[in-house]
């Protein structure tokens, strides 16, 4: 996707600038050598060095092409590739590259290079749209000089509500280098329009929602696994029901991008967790065409629809990760989404014991969604690191503590029928006289989060699931 | 390419047009300020004065008038967007 390469003649050619005390310093040496077979280019001042009529690389193509990183560097070029190069100014290496002897003999032995232009931090991200995004294929639109960007990105109906940055190619080209896959890349279909969506567009609205490149990978995993048919993106878009989709991240990629699954882990101030989960849903918007009022029919929604991803805390916590225990390997990056809302808080800060607080998360899930509901509503139990160490203590692990929820969870059926208890909402008769459990097998997912300082945990409540609604799906982030 | 600083890429499917949609036709002119948009090709001018006279006794509050630097191309956006933030309406001017 990057422009041609600049085609050098065979022999050797030398990259310099004048702002280099190095190349200045060896400018007789270069003045010497110059004739057939020994081309310079100049980075910054084609008269440098005076008198060898050197090419004039300003627009430094000529040094981005070639990944020249300092200068001096000398090249060797056979059949027109690179067969050899060295930097900076050391004589000995200089007589050893040219073949000759008597280089520079008034010059110090050894002078190191300076930086190239070309990967000069100020002027990367222009060099790299400019020779790089030559690719993109979205369309570009104009702004004029005395329109706010911000405002016309909101009269064009991209935001959320709150503020995008404007994906302009140099920050979308940015994003990309987050990616080793091609922008036109196909990357999902994305609901409601049923639109291909390729890794470019993930990479504008990843932008747009605050991102940085090295996020990408999550966003690109998560859109993939959010517009799986089990995990129905368009069915939870339109509902009239609370639920968007929830991003957890396990892994290594947690601490590589600083996520925070600490203090106030599920709230707001940690820019991964901000913006991945804001992209998803920004593609969702953008690409898909999904929007409130139009297919997105939520009666209230949720707060958390503006984007919500936070990684597990798999340190410290009595639990195996949720990712491990929904099949990917441990250490493997991986997002599991789910549809859901909230969050709901318990409150427990007298159990001591595994079985007391085990009874204190079954007695506040039953409430998820309605008391008398069960199976069709899966749920999400996020631990807080104090209840976790209360797990811990009593050697409690996953295994024991979905166990024993599913026992307290099991409910007598009589008591969920419609009009049991005074209240319409339940079950049809016919169930009448079973024991039913709260959950469906694998319907309560439990992970680990949040500050060290709080007896408390939160239930994320989902929607309808199976083939009517959604399904938890985990994808490893490739 | 190279980079613009008012430029960016669209993030959408492009199934729609990247224009900003049309309001709804105004039920009538009182109050309102029209742009006359000039294409300027020969004489559109003489048959724009004739339209201003007319949106005048219509009642408008204003009418500015405007004018594309070439009819061959589009208006410049800086020039769309100007008529955008003056007037309530345009009307633009085709001559020949």
């Amino acid at each position: 996707m990057t422009t041609a390469r600049p085609a050098l003649p065979d022999g050797i050619v030398a990259i310099v600038k004048r702002d280099c005390p190095t190349c200045v310093l060896v400018e007789p040496v270069l003045q010497g050598l110059a004739g057939d077979g020994f081309v310079v280019w100049s980075q910054d001042d084609p008269s440098f060095p005076s008198g060898v009529g050197a090419g004039d690389d300003s627009d430094l193509s000529v040094s981005y092409h070639w990944d020249i990183e300092t200068v001096p560097t000398l090249l060797r070029i056979e059949d027109g590739e690179e067969t050899d190069r060295i930097v900076g100014w050391q004589r000995d290496d200089w007589e050893r590259f040219l073949r000759v002897d008597g280089l520079g003999p008034d010059l110090p032995d050894w002078r190191p290079g300076c930086g190239s232009l070309s990967v000069d931090p100020s002027r990367a991200d222009e060099l790299r749209a400019r020779f790089s995004a030559s690719g993109l294929r979205s369309r570009r639109i104009d702004f004029a000089a005395l329109e706010d960007e911000f405002e016309a990105m909101y009269d064009r109906g991209w935001s959320d509500g709150l503020p995008v940055i404007p994906p302009t190619e140099a920050r979308v080209a940015r994003m990309l280098e987050g990616t080793d896959r091609s922008p036109d890349d196909v990357v999902t279909v994305v609901p409601p329009d049923l639109v291909e969506c390729t890794v470019e567009k993930v990479a504008v609205n990843a932008v747009m929602a605050g991102c940085l490149p090295e996020y990408l990978p999550v966003v690109l995993t998560a859109l993939e696994a959010a517009c799986t048919t089990e995990f129905n993106m368009h069915g939870l878009l339109a509902t009239t029901f609370f639920s968007g989709p929830i991003i957890v991240v396990n892994g290594p990629v947690r601490q590589r991008i600083g996520m925070n699954d600490g203090v106030n882990a599920l709230g707001q101030g940690n820019r991964a967790n901000a913006t991945i989960g804001r992209a998803l849903q920004l593609v969702i918007r953008n690409v898909g065409g999904g929007k409130p009022g139009g297919v997105d029919r939520a009666t209230m929604g949720s707060p958390g629809k503006l984007g919500w991803c936070f990684p597990e805390q798999e340190e410290g916590s009595p639990l195996s990760p949720l990712s491990v225990s929904r099949g990917v390997d441990p250490g493997v990056d991986a997002v599991t989404l789910f549809a859901g809302h909230g969050p709901q808080s318990i409150i427990d800060q007298k159990s001591r014991t595994a079985e007391s607080l085990a009874r204190t998360f079954a007695a506040c899930l039953r409430s998820v969604a309605h008391p008398k509901l069960c199976i069709k509503i899966d749920a999400m139990l996020v631990i807080s690191p104090e209840h976790g160490r209360v797990l811990a203590d009593d050697g409690w692990d996953r295994s024991r503590l979905e166990g024993r929820l599913a026992e307290l969870l099991t409910l007598d059926s009589d008591e969920l029928i419609a009009h049991a208890d005074g209240i319409a909402e339940g079950l049809p008769e016919g169930f009448a006289g079973m024991e039913l459990p709260k959950f469906r097998d694998g319907g309560l997912l439990i992970c680990h989060a949040g500050g060290g300082a709080g007896l408390f945990s939160a239930i994320i409540g989902g929607w309808v699931n199976g083939e009517e609604g959604s399904d938890p799906v985990t994808r490893e982030i490739s | 390419m190279t980079t613009n600083g008012n430029s960016v890429l669209d993030p959408t499917s492009e199934r729609e047009v990247a224009e900003r949609a049309l309001l709804d036709r105004p039920a009538t002119l009182d109050g309102k300020v029209v742009g006359l948009l000039d294409i300027t090709k020969p004489r559109g001018d003489i048959f724009l004065d004739r339209v201003e006279a007319g949106l005048r006794d219509r009642g408008a509050a204003d009418v500015l008038r405007f004018a594309k630097p070439t009819y061959t191309k589009p208006a410049p956006v800086d020039l769309r967007h100007e008529i955008a933030t003056k007037c309530d309406l345009i009307i633009e001017a085709l001559a020949d």
